[in-house]
């Protein structure tokens, strides 16, 4: 018997006696026969705690990408994570916890995730933010249906300069006959163009979906965007970096009316892709329209302060196949993380990290461009951590000249060019790092060639 | 407690960054720049400790004590794999990195897919989605594109019994579905006469808890799935309840073509307060080919990479899935084995019937006709008679240090409390729980205040969850000087 079961013989004797059975397969008798297996499953042979950890280190050494020096972003980023955020995550308290349904025995967990909603909607400039989604990609997706559910209408209209995965995802979950999915391609200079999506808006869309700043770490300016939908009577959804935030227009002050988004990047470790956490925030208008769970401040009977669950009759469990989401399970715990990342960090800390990744890929770009052969890809639009550059060889051939020295490049784009890389620079690169990038680089254009 | 917020002052700083060592020359054009402060706090590390341990201790959680919910499998947490999820070859790698380069994690993600068919009886498994409710929206993917592919595009109905999860009917409108309700007949099982009259030409799918949400198995699965797949559709099983079938039964054998598994409640991965958990789908080899896109798959040489199915869905989340939470349930299954995990589902089976017959005196039981299965469902209408709600008696429990029940649901039984006790229980715990549960009915009877007066002894007394509603308040209102 496992280490995690505590019963034996002596316990079963009594607890058969007390059901009035002889044993367990009278507890088995409502399932066929002929479905009932009568061999073993065949699975390998279980392993004691020590061999596993053995066995667990024997995968992680074969994840040699994980010691490297990483400028690849795209939607998932290398940040510094204070260790006082994993003491947190690790009381049992938090994480062995289940959903805060029995609020007067949840107060830590409502409170916090109400903490968490106040900091989602200060960043974004929002009133209102729900307790999580399942990823940034999944709460584009959802707001959208908001959208069209708030509006009535059934066109969304997303950025071309919008994370392609992310686009796959709003794809996945508008996938039906009646719903209509339109992309505004971008100009030269990354920014959208604006006068296709005037013409491609015509005939009713519930909104624009836009990228802050876009796949390509551009930041462009959300204003005559949020004019143009809100004269047609649609809403602005933003897909912004909350690490962006800090130092750029708050979404809310540009006229967004739904900014959802990734929050990895505030104290959650990339682990191959999750778990990570979506946020979504609204207008105060639209709270009562939001999917998933939301956390409320109340009173008890001895009126002092609590926190529960609230808006419940949206979810699920109440309203059944009216409600807004089928969400249930969220990322509670990561939602947990990003608070007390943001608490860490604190106002003049995260504007600090928001600065460093500003400062510092700039100055990567701008050493790149030294090299001859470089260019930018969309020259004079500002960009954030973020930028694509052409290189006069393959990305890959960077890539893979890059990797001699321990470090991965970024993430080759070639729909824009043989020689495009998106590349990433966030406060944890150091110039030595930086310049150990510029001089592998250019002995490769050197030696290399077209 | 105070909020983090009403800790702020300004100038306290909780972490430190390394100075910038290159020049700050940029600068972001005035008309893109943030006017004003976020409106962070600022607290130092040992503030930021203290307040989030001390709002810690005002929940109740596993490791505290007995968790009786049921349909949502609140059972241990092993410590190591917690460790294990966090080596930092695990953790700290981008998820577009070469593949070569996630050797490691790729062969995770390979056998334990590999381990889910088996477990499930299936021929493939998807491991993206990252809660059951995505699993359930993954699986009648696969049924939509499965059916298109087939000329049926037309069905667009999910028959569904009346005790189903409410994500299931959620799920199939997210889907573009059409509900049709079916019956439970007085056995507390699905009506199969009602099943056959309502499957017809439009059916897409019939979606099924098995055992059901009263924690009965279906004893007439095999008439059942045949009706949907002799009308045309597909059988869908809802795996919140697949720790009563651990290498017991499975649900690839007994008709079902899809499933989904909450690895937060079977594979003993935390709910961490609410999330996150993961809800991987395994499914017939007709279905695995609509995969949502990436899956793994092995190479010739043995090596691993992530590939797209040609016919694939589509994407529902922008990687590769809750990797973090698969690790913990790759490592459950390695440390269980094929015994280990039988003796799982056992042990839940008889840890049930124990509190179910040591309550069956002092509750009424609908739909008892014997042995339950990994869970059984009580009704508070003895109790609801003299003033005292199912909802007080979750409440009153509390005092006594346990958790609640689920409670009214399934919705087919009034006044319901549903009890799920896992097998991490041991009989000490057990009796426990049925002394303060028997305890409270004695309550009931003699001084029904103490009971309507719950919670007394946690750290908030019953909550106000009208005024919640109604003077709607879900952030922190800013600074009086930032406005």
């Amino acid at each position: 018997m496992s280490r995690f079961i505590p019963n034996r013989a002596e316990h079963f004797e009594k607890m058969f006696r007390a059901i009035g059975v002889e044993g367990i397969s009278d507890l088995l008798q409502s399932i066929p026969l002929k479905y009932q297996l009568k061999e073993d499953l065949d699975l390998p042979d279980p392993v004691s705690e020590l061999e596993l950890q053995r066995e667990f280190e024997g995968y992680a050494g074969r994840n040699t990408g994980a010691d490297k020096i990483c400028f690849l972003g795209a939607g998932a980023y290398d940040h510094f994570i204070p260790a006082a955020v994993d003491h947190v995550l690790l009381r049992s308290e938090f994480y062995t916890a289940y959903t805060p349904y029995q609020a007067e025995v949840s107060q830590g967990t409502l409170q916090a995730v109400f903490e968490y909603q106040s900091m989602i909607a200060r960043l974004t400039g929002m009133e209102a933010a729900n307790a999580s989604m399942y990823d940034g990609a999944s709460a584009a997706a959802e707001a959208c249906l908001m959208a069209m559910r708030v509006t009535r209408k059934q066109r969304i209209l997303i950025a071309g300069s919008l994370n392609p995965r992310w686009a796959d995802v709003v794809r996945t979950y508008l996938k039906r006959d009646d719903f209509e999915i339109n992309e505004i391609p971008f100009l030269e200079d990354g920014t959208l163009d604006l006068s296709i999506a005037a013409k491609l808006i015509e005939g009713g869309t519930a909104a624009i979906l836009v990228q802050y700043p876009s796949y390509f770490g551009l930041i462009e300016d959300l204003q005559p965007i949020a004019d143009l939908i809100h004269e047609h009577k649609g809403l602005l959804i933003v897909a912004a970096d909350p690490v962006a935030l800090p130092l750029l227009r708050s979404p809310g002050d540009a006229g967004a009316d739904i900014v959802v988004g990734e929050g990895q990047s505030m104290g959650i470790p990339m682990s191959y892709g999750g778990p990570y956490i979506g946020f979504m925030a609204a207008r105060k208008k639209l709270a009562r329209k939001m999917p998933g769970r939301i956390i409320g401040r109340t009173s008890d009977r001895a009126d002092q302060v609590g926190y529960v669950l609230t808006l419940q009759t949206r979810e699920q469990h109440i309203r059944r196949e009216k409600a807004t989401s089928n969400i249930c399970s969220n990322q509670a715990l990561m939602a947990l993380a990003n608070t007390v990342y943001l608490s860490l960090m604190g106002e003049s800390g995260f504007r600090e990290v928001s600065n460093q990744c500003f400062q510092k890929s700039h100055y990567l770009h701008q050493k790149l461009l030294e090299i001859p052969g470089v260019s930018s890809v969309f020259t004079d639009t500002p960009f954030f951590r973020e930028f694509a550059v052409s290189f006069p060889v393959s990305s890959l051939e960077i890539h893979d000249g890059l990797m001699e020295e321990g470090i991965l490049a970024g993430l080759p784009i070639v729909e824009l060019g043989e020689g495009v890389m998106l590349i990433t620079v966030t406060e944890k690169r150091t110039k030595e790092e930086m310049d150990l990038y510029v001089k592998s680089v250019s002995e490769i254009c050197r030696g290399g060639g077209r | 407690m105070k909020t983090i917020f009403e800790m702020s002052s300004p100038g306290r700083i909780g972490s430190s960054l390394p100075i910038l060592d290159v020049p700050a020359s940029a600068s972001i054009p005035a008309n893109l720049s943030r006017n004003g402060e976020v409106g962070l706090p600022e607290v130092t590390e040992g503030q930021v400790m203290r307040h989030f341990v001390n709002l810690s201790t005002m929940n109740y959680h596993v490791d505290k004590g007995m968790y009786p919910l049921g349909s949502c499998t609140m059972k241990y947490n092993p410590k190591h794999f917690e460790n294990l999820a966090r080596l930092p070859g695990l953790s700290g790698i981008h998820p577009l990195v070469p593949e070569d380069m996630a050797a490691g994690t790729l062969s995770i993600m390979y056998k334990l897919e590999e381990f889910f068919c088996e477990i499930t009886g299936f021929e493939g498994a998807s491991l993206q989605p990252a809660a059951g409710a995505q699993g359930e929206f993954c699986g009648l993917m696969l049924i939509k594109s499965y059916l298109e592919s087939i000329g049926e595009k037309h069905r667009n109905e999910v028959l569904m019994p009346d005790s189903a999860h409410g994500t299931n009917p959620a799920t199939s409108t997210l889907a573009d579905c059409v509900i049709i309700g079916v019956k439970s007949n007085e056995f507390g099982e699905v009506d199969p006469d009602d099943l056959r009259e309502k499957a017809g030409p439009n059916t897409a799918a019939f979606m099924l808890t098995n055992p059901n949400t009263l924690g009965l198995f279906e004893s007439r699965i095999e008439e059942l799935t045949s009706i949907v797949h002799e009308a045309g559709g597909l059988n869908y099983m809802d795996g919140a309840n697949m720790n009563a079938l651990l290498g017991v039964a499975r649900p690839g054998d007994m008709g079902f073509d899809v499933c989904h598994l909450n690895l937060h409640k079977t594979f003993a991965t935390p709910h961490g307060g609410g999330g996150p958990g993961a809800g991987p789908v395994a499914c017939t080899a007709e279905l695995a080919q609509f995969f949502p896109d990436p899956v793994v798959i092995q190479n010739e040489d043995g090596s691993y990479s992530l590939s797209k199915k040609q016919n694939s869905f589509g994407r529902l989340l922008a990687f590769y899935g809750n990797t973090g939470v698969l690790y913990k349930a790759f490592a459950y299954i390695r440390t269980l084995g094929a015994a280990g995990l039988r003796e799982v589902t056992e042990n839940a089976l008889i840890n049930a019937n124990y509190l179910k017959a040591r309550l069956e005196e002092y509750f009424d039981i609908p739909f008892n006709n014997g042995p339950c299965m990994h869970e059984f469902v009580l009704s508070g209408d003895r109790q609801a008679e003299k003033g005292v709600k199912t909802l007080d008696m979750a409440k009153r429990l509390l005092d006594y240090g346990f958790h609640a029940p689920t409670v009214y649901f399934p919705l087919i039984v009034h006044e319901a409390m549903m009890i799920e006790p896992t097998e991490t229980e041991g009989l000490e715990d057990l009796d426990a729980f049925a002394e303060a549960m028997i305890s409270i009915s004695k309550e009931v009877e003699e001084k029904p205040y103490l009971v309507t007066d719950a919670p007394v002894n946690t750290p908030v007394l019953r909550l106000n969850e009208v005024q919640a509603v109604k003077e709607l308040c879900i952030v922190e209102p800013p600074d009086e000087e930032e406005q």
